[in-house]
């Protein structure tokens, strides 16, 4: 089965090809797709190129006169970074075996020089990425490039297929397989909940319901995980771990390298500070995260490779499989939100599959103490909580029309039989269809004032073509469905700036280096002086000049930590249901640090637990206001979804609420009413309250203005191709030139309700940021079992959510109110009213 | 300006004086001044959706709809004698031109009975195709000046628009952005009335030297109301 050169290869090495890498092979030989699950270490990526390599290396040498070849075979990871790791990876056993076969690497960062070579004289293995793949098929000469395409690898493919990228890459792989039938996709990917899910993505959708070939590795070695038991109080809430410091910093001094994992930027830059305020032996621990500059992270990379770094502290931007010399220890600080996340990051530790993986998990409050104990039980049980794939998304399916109509004409009959073969896509009704491809070509509005404007046309062979080579052109600058939020790059002064708030005018700052980019409503909060923490600094804000936010070295006073949106994961369901399991289980109590299990049996002596499947709601008095908090463990998003909801309907129904706020665990709502007097009442009663309807009437009436959905609709719309990606370097002041996605939401909302790209935002919002099918799912499970305990005050398992009142900001709704205020303050100032 | 002497004469506005001349800033985005009879829109950017499709940006065709039906309101509530229209009312040379007919009609519906001033701005520097009323560079009224674009220095009784001002404030730490009427007493800058118009912050350079103090005082458009902000309390971006 193997060629000669590759058996005396192995043979040098007095190694043997693994079990697995033979089983691929056997699986690709036969003609098949095929998924391999294996943990890190596994020799993955040899054995998804062993079929390419074997096959390259018997090939005939091209006769003199032949056609050049295309492109054999396929590489595509989510990561840039990754495309060059394997290159480097894979040269080596190529170039000792001396093997005739061409590999290149096509990203963003390819100069334009090569990729003009590369599509003349194509490699016969090109590294790429999701979208690179959709430019090369929105290319003229695509069928041409591709047509001896064999085999196409897809590496981490767990983490690709749940987002709309994956949505783009399942689209041009049907496209692929329009060009070459006979494509054979081999897909890599960590552990999964489902593997059935992904063996149906890797092939071509079928009546049959046939799947790719499925090879798994089981785990190595088990890994050793432990609950950091601290000497110290863990707090009731909070996401900083700084309690537990000292105890991380020791684990870290007593092993070789550390990796330490934490949810969010904010959380990193926090962590990095408190770790160096106690290195007192001077230790090099780094930072990693995905808003510092390339610069600065290739070299912690690299640092971390030649193995001279102790620790770094870093965000998911580790979380794929890059190879990170040999670290002994993950330390996760922060609940782990999922049990496969967990297990992936354990799997950053001592990449070698027979070495036991050690870890050490640090929750920062109480709640995060159970969560931690059930993922640490999941893992040992090796359950999996990837989330679920959901339905191809409108707005990626446009980008892909118009992509395919810049490469070639094409029928709409055929196009709508080659998308429905990608497995996202497999369930759209033509009907959608046809209204995406109208969206293209005009808009897909109603009042059909733009055909003369179409930017595609049906001619007359019935065949649609983009209907001028500047559309390929917009249509080539805004590929790809990563929409970051507006970004500003963090630059040092050299000149402080001598900036008053209201004289931008007097700028005068002059630039130093560029230490990241950071998100620009965090930037927009801020006033002269004011410090914040950035890449490991505290900085001093000087001022904003166009896309730059300038900065001095900061000093002592009140340091900022800029918070991220989309930093924070939300609670696995898997993960929700285990701790509820365990919040209604005394016996299971006894895993439990002491003070945790101390705190549940106080909570039930003065309230109560609710058992697992049901909702405990608990109402008390406190200052002049009546507070009702619920326990539903659904995760923030569906939370904030739910507070909106009903506070909405409190307001109707007269309780005169003020606010809410959500965790990860509970929701607590406070009101002037005496919220537990009216439900005692049935006036309403929680029944009512809590009924599903609400997501009917309720939900739309909210959803009309809210700003989640309007950012929900900008990514759509950029997404689709009807407004444009703003680039780094556009300036603001370009503002009043430029149609805002929320003037076109306002629009479009009141005059097409029903317009194509809204129905693609909902359906976005409620998977997204929303979380509607969470909630939906908890309504259901939640009736008749909803428990009401009034109490005379707070309860302990109420802490946690009640310290977060004030700190979070209730919503992103900008309010008259604020604008008010200031008004008054005029009012004030100048002595009347 | 006189706080005391602020009145409120419809809801949700807020009157105040450019060069001695009475002015309401209404929250809806127009101005009217009482003792003239007459009623200010700026930069209504009309068929700015077709002129976007144009260039392959087909972005909704709704926009002239929605900013007619708009100023057909105020329209119909102040019922003035004479109207300017600020300059750049439409988006293009051509987009009166595009005007579909029944906006066509309703535009006239507004126009009829009363004088209506286009004043040219660098979007439409010529007089709109078939639709009545008088095209000019400028207009000079009871002392006060109505033209498109903002004279630089202090340009006393100006009333102008182009720049689409818009101001920022942060209270509670969090950000509020409304576009809004910017003015120093001496001068008026207005907003831009039409739905797909973006802005310009009140603190922007394109301002530079046109207010007496540095930043003018912001009259913040809210859902309802005009919200008057003392510049001190403005932030750029």
């Amino acid at each position: 089965m193997l060629p000669e050169p590759f058996l005396r290869w192995f043979a040098e090495r007095g190694w043997s090809p693994r079990a697995h890498q033979l089983d691929l092979l056997t699986s690709a030989q036969q003609g098949n797709s095929v998924l391999l699950i294996a943990p890190t270490g596994a020799g993955k990526t040899l054995a998804g190129f062993l079929p390419a390599l074997t096959d390259l290396a018997i090939r005939p040498k091209r006769r003199p006169g032949e056609p050049k070849r295309g492109v054999h075979t396929l590489y595509i990871s989510p990561l840039k970074a990754l495309a060059v790791d394997i290159e480097r990876n894979l040269g080596r056993p190529v170039d000792e075996m001396n093997l005739p076969i061409t590999m290149e690497t096509r990203t963003g960062d390819t100069p334009q020089h090569k990729r003009t070579r590369q599509k003349l004289s194509p490699p016969d293995i090109l590294l790429t990425t999701p979208e690179q793949l959709a430019l090369l098929i929105a290319s003229p000469d695509a069928d041409r490039f591709f047509n001896g395409l064999r085999y196409i690898v897809l590496d981490e493919l767990h983490s690709l297929v749940t987002s709309k990228r994956g949505h783009l890459l399942s689209l041009g792989l049907a496209r692929l397989r329009a060009y070459v039938p006979d494509l054979q996709a081999i897909g890599l990917s960590a552990t999964v909940a489902k593997p059935d899910e992904l063996r149906r993505w890797l092939v071509r959708q079928n009546p049959a319901g046939e799947m790719a070939d499925l090879i798994t590795v089981s785990g190595g070695a088990r890994p050793e995980i432990t609950i950091l038991d601290s000497e110290e109080r863990v707090p009731w809430s909070g996401h900083s771990a700084r309690y537990a410091i000292p105890e991380v910093y020791d684990a870290i001094r007593r092993h070789q390298t550390t990796l330490l994992f934490v949810n969010t930027r904010s959380q990193a830059e926090l962590l990095f500070q408190e770790l160096w305020r106690v290195n007192d032996d001077n230790l090099p621990i780094a930072l990693h995260h995905g808003s510092l500059d390339v610069g600065q992270r290739r070299k912690v990379e690299k640092a971390m490779a030649d193995n001279v770094l102790r620790a770094v502290v870093a965000t998911s931007t580790l979380d794929l499989g890059i190879d990170w010399g040999d670290v002994d220890l993950v330390v996760h600080v922060g609940a782990p939100k999922g049990a496969s996340r967990l297990a992936q990051r354990i799997g950053r530790a001592n990449h070698r599959m027979d070495e036991p993986s050690r870890a050490i998990l640090v929750p920062a409050n109480r709640f995060e103490v159970l969560e931690c104990r059930a993922a640490l039980e999941a893992n040992y049980l090796g359950a999996q909580d990837t989330p679920p794939l959901i339905d191809g998304a409108l707005d990626v399916l446009a980008q892909h029309v118009l992509g395919c109509a810049c490469g070639a004409p094409f029928v709409a009959d055929e196009l709508y039989a080659e998308v429905t073969c990608a497995a996202p896509y497999a369930g759209l009704d033509r009907d959608s269809f046809d209204r995406v491809v109208d969206f293209v070509a005009t808009g897909g509005y109603a009042l059909r004032s733009y055909e003369r404007y179409a930017r595609i046309r049906k001619t007359k062979d019935g065949k649609w073509r983009v209907s001028n080579p500047r559309i390929a052109q917009q249509y080539r600058l805004n590929v790809g469905t990563i929409i970051e939020a507006p970004m500003l790059n963090v630059r040092y002064t050299r000149a402080k700036g001598k900036v008053g708030a209201g004289t931008a005018a007097a700028l005068t700052l002059r630039g130093g280096p560029v230490l990241g980019k950071i998100e620009e409503y965090f930037v927009e909060t801020l006033s002269v002086g004011d410090m914040f923490m950035f890449a490991g600094k505290v900085l001093r804000f000087e001022g904003i000049r166009e896309n730059e936010c300038y900065v001095s070295t900061g000093g002592a006073g009140n340091v900022l930590v800029p918070s991220y949106a989309g930093g924070k994961f939300p609670l696995s369901t898997y993960l929700a249901d285990q701790v509820r399991g365990m919040l209604a289980d005394p016996a299971r109590w006894k895993a439990l640090p002491e003070q945790v299990a101390d705190w549940l049996r106080i909570q039930q002596e003065k309230s109560v637990l609710p058992r697992k499947e049901d909702l405990l709601i608990e109402t008390f008095p406190r200052g002049e206001r009546f507070y009702m908090v619920a326990y539903p463990f659904e995760g923030r998003l569906a939370h904030q979804t739910l507070g909106m909801l009903l506070t909405r309907r409190l307001e109707r129904m007269g309780a005169r609420p003020l606010g809410f706020v959500a965790t990860d665990y509970s929701l607590a709502v406070w009101a002037l009413g005496d919220l537990g007097a009216m439900f005692r009442a049935k006036e309403p009663s929680l029944g009512e309250l809590f009924d599903e309807d609400m997501l009917g009437d309720d939900l739309e009436a909210w959803l009309a203005d809210s700003w989640l959905l309007k950012r929900t609709f900008r990514n759509c719309a950029v997404i689709a191709g009807l407004i444009e990606k703003r680039f780094p370097g556009q300036e603001k002041s370009g503002r009043q030139v430029t149609v805002s996605a929320d003037l076109i939401y306002d629009v479009l909302r009141s005059h097409e309700p029903d317009h194509i790209l809204l129905k693609a935002t909902r359906a976005d919002a409620a998977s997204g940021l929303l979380d509607v099918r969470r909630l939906a799912e908890m309504l259901s499970r939640i009736r008749g079992r909803i428990v009401h305990k009034m109490l005379d005050q707070i309860s302990p398992l109420a802490v946690p959510v009640m310290l977060e009142i004030g700190k979070e900001p209730v919503n992103g709704e900008a309010h008259d109110s604020l604008l008010l205020e200031a008004a008054d303050l005029i009012d004030e100032a100048m002595g009347s009213a | 300006m006189n706080i005391a002497a602020r009145e409120l004469t419809r809801a949700g506005c807020e009157t105040i004086a450019v060069a001695g001349v009475r002015a309401a800033c209404d929250w809806r985005g127009v101005v009217h001044f009482p003792e003239l009879d007459l009623l200010v829109v700026s930069d209504l950017h009309l068929e700015k959706g077709s002129s976007h499709a144009r260039r392959g940006r087909l972005i909704p065709p709704y926009d002239t709809a929605a900013t007619l039906q708009r100023l057909a309101a105020v329209v119909d509530d102040y019922q003035p004698r004479t109207i300017v229209s600020l300059g750049d009312s439409f988006h293009d040379g051509e987009g009166a031109a595009r005007l579909p007919e029944p906006f066509r009609d309703s535009l006239m519906a507004m126009m009829a009975g009363r004088s209506w001033f286009w004043i040219s701005g660098n979007h439409d520097p010529d007089a709109p195709d078939d639709l009545p009323g008088e095209t000019v560079e400028e207009l000079a009224v009871a002392g006060l000046v109505f033209r498109h674009e903002p004279s630089k220095g202090h340009a006393e009784g100006e009333v102008a628009g182009h720049l689409h001002p818009c101001a920022r404030i942060v209270q509670r730490g969090r950000s509020v952005r409304r576009r809004c009427f910017a003015s120093d007493g001496m001068r008026l800058i207005m907003p831009a009335f039409g739905a797909f118009t973006g802005s310009l912050n009140v603190l922007d350079r394109a301002y530079r030297g046109m207010f007496r103090e540095g930043a003018p005082t912001a009259y913040m458009i809210g859902t309802s109301r005009v919200y008057p902000i003392a510049g001190s309390l403005l932030r750029p971006g």
